[in-house]
């Protein structure tokens, strides 16, 4: 079997679609192949938040643990996503538990390493903060979108339109 | 009311099943015989006798017999509730404008349905299903509250052996659930969507507007996109005036338009 070099499995990652070669090398550098069995952790809320995980496959809940109702799921990620950019935010510590819900594949990439290559090279700094506030930005409206709870039934029963 | 249909046609009810705690299916067959012709996408004023009339979309068309998924929300729909087999109910219709089937066939098909939108959605699913070779890949997106809110189940299951790519999404997830849990538009965004397939939305109108969204910048033809609209039509016949949505009557020029038709009219909010 042919063995891909991590700066080619990036590469064929979607968050890092079309990264130039001088980012990559950087980038690639700092990853690692990780495999997750299903129930195992790829983080925990209040941990340090060293990493960032590409998924290659898979399939994984972001979870809050609640008192008398165990681990609740408030998002899950999937094949082609990015999880994790508390990295990325002072005190870098994870905000929520993410969990292997199916086997996973995926590319472990150093925060800390990136973190110290970020402010002295402007390329890496404007590659990832560019691509994560896209993630950021579709995940905010995806959630604002859940808040509004519009499958439900509508509280006026005044209408028949459902 | 249309001059051609002044009175509600009596139709039998053949069958009723629940889908979930609000939310039902009703079989109906003309009780006069007469043949009954209906669209993917078209609607039915149903009258539940001492109640009164609602626009219902048709779930399911299979010869004679036309479904209706109902949810209990208002006078009406609690009145149409108590309906069991046997019973009579009227009906006015089909009316209005459906799903563009016939220029569908030979591409790539998108569905996106949020919640009960999928109810109108599921006879365009039945004809790709039962006609699979007419149409390319077909994608189904499928964005509902939670497990315990997912309507048709078997018919997943069916679709996904007639090889449409089913992909649902959970709001809110729950120990029994290990599908993806996000917004609609999450799949919608990290799918390969063919910039030449005829996509059709129905759910809340916001979701519409934000997968309409998504599907765009994935450089969708707007041409080829279609959106079901809902408003309080009352006649069914253009007549009225209720359901107008600036230069249209969305009972008789809708419910199913053009993205490039509506998508001003669905920017306004007074609208």
């Amino acid at each position: 079997m042919k063995t891909q070099r991590m700066d080619q499995l990036i590469g064929a990652h979607p968050f890092f679609e079309h990264l130039s070669q001088a980012v990559s090398e950087i980038v690639s550098g700092c990853g690692e192949n990780q495999v997750f069995e299903p129930g195992e952790y790829l983080a925990r809320e209040g941990q340090a938040a060293d990493h960032f995980f590409l998924l290659r496959s898979g399939r994984v809940s972001l979870e809050v643990s609640v008192p008398g109702k165990g681990a609740l799921i408030v998002e899950t990620i999937e094949t082609g996503d990015v999880l994790g950019w508390s990295w990325l935010v002072e005190r870098y510590r994870w905000v929520f538990d993410a969990r292997a819900v199916e086997p996973v594949r995926a590319i472990a990439l150093d925060g800390r390493c990136l973190r110290e290559k970020l402010g002295h090279n402007p390329a890496l700094a404007n590659e990832l903060y560019s691509r994560f506030v896209r993630v950021l930005a579709d995940r905010l409206t995806g959630a604002r979108m859940r808040l509004m709870d519009m499958y439900s039934a509508p509280d006026d029963t005044s209408s028949d339109v459902p | 009311m249309s001059l051609s249909q002044p009175h509600p046609r009596p139709f039998r009810v053949c069958a009723v099943s629940d889908q979930l705690e609000d939310t039902w299916t009703v079989e109906l067959a003309p009780a006069d015989g007469k043949r009954v012709v209906a669209a993917p996408g078209q609607f039915n004023m149903l009258y539940a006798f001492g109640a009164g009339e609602a626009p219902i979309s048709v779930s399911r068309i299979h010869a004679d017999v036309l479904a209706h998924t109902i949810r209990a929300v208002g006078r009406v729909t609690r009145g149409l509730r108590q309906l069991v087999v046997g019973d009579t109910v009227g009906l006015r219709g089909p009316f209005g404008v459906g799903w563009p089937v016939e220029t569908m066939s030979g591409g790539d098909v998108v569905v996106v349905a949020g919640g009960l939108g999928i109810a109108p959605l599921r006879p365009v699913l039945d004809t790709v299903a039962r006609e699979r070779s007419r149409f390319g890949r077909v994608q189904l997106f499928y964005g509902t509250r939670d497990r315990a809110s997912l309507l048709f189940q078997d018919d997943l299951k069916t679709w996904t052996q007639q090889n449409i790519e089913v992909n649902v999404i959970v709001d809110r997830g729950s120990p029994d659930w290990r599908g993806p849990v996000g917004f609609v538009t999450q799949p919608l965004e990290a799918a390969t969507i063919n910039r030449s397939a005829t996509a059709l939305i129905c759910g809340p109108e916001v979701m519409m507007r934000f997968a309409a969204g998504t599907l765009l910048r994935k450089g969708l033809n707007p041409e080829h996109l279609h959106l079901s609209i809902e408003r309080n039509m009352e006649c069914g016949t253009g007549q009225c005036g209720h359901c107008q949505l600036g230069p249209y009557l969305v009972c008789r020029d809708g419910p199913v338009f053009g993205y490039d038709a509506v998508s001003d009219c669905l920017a306004i909010r007074e609208l």
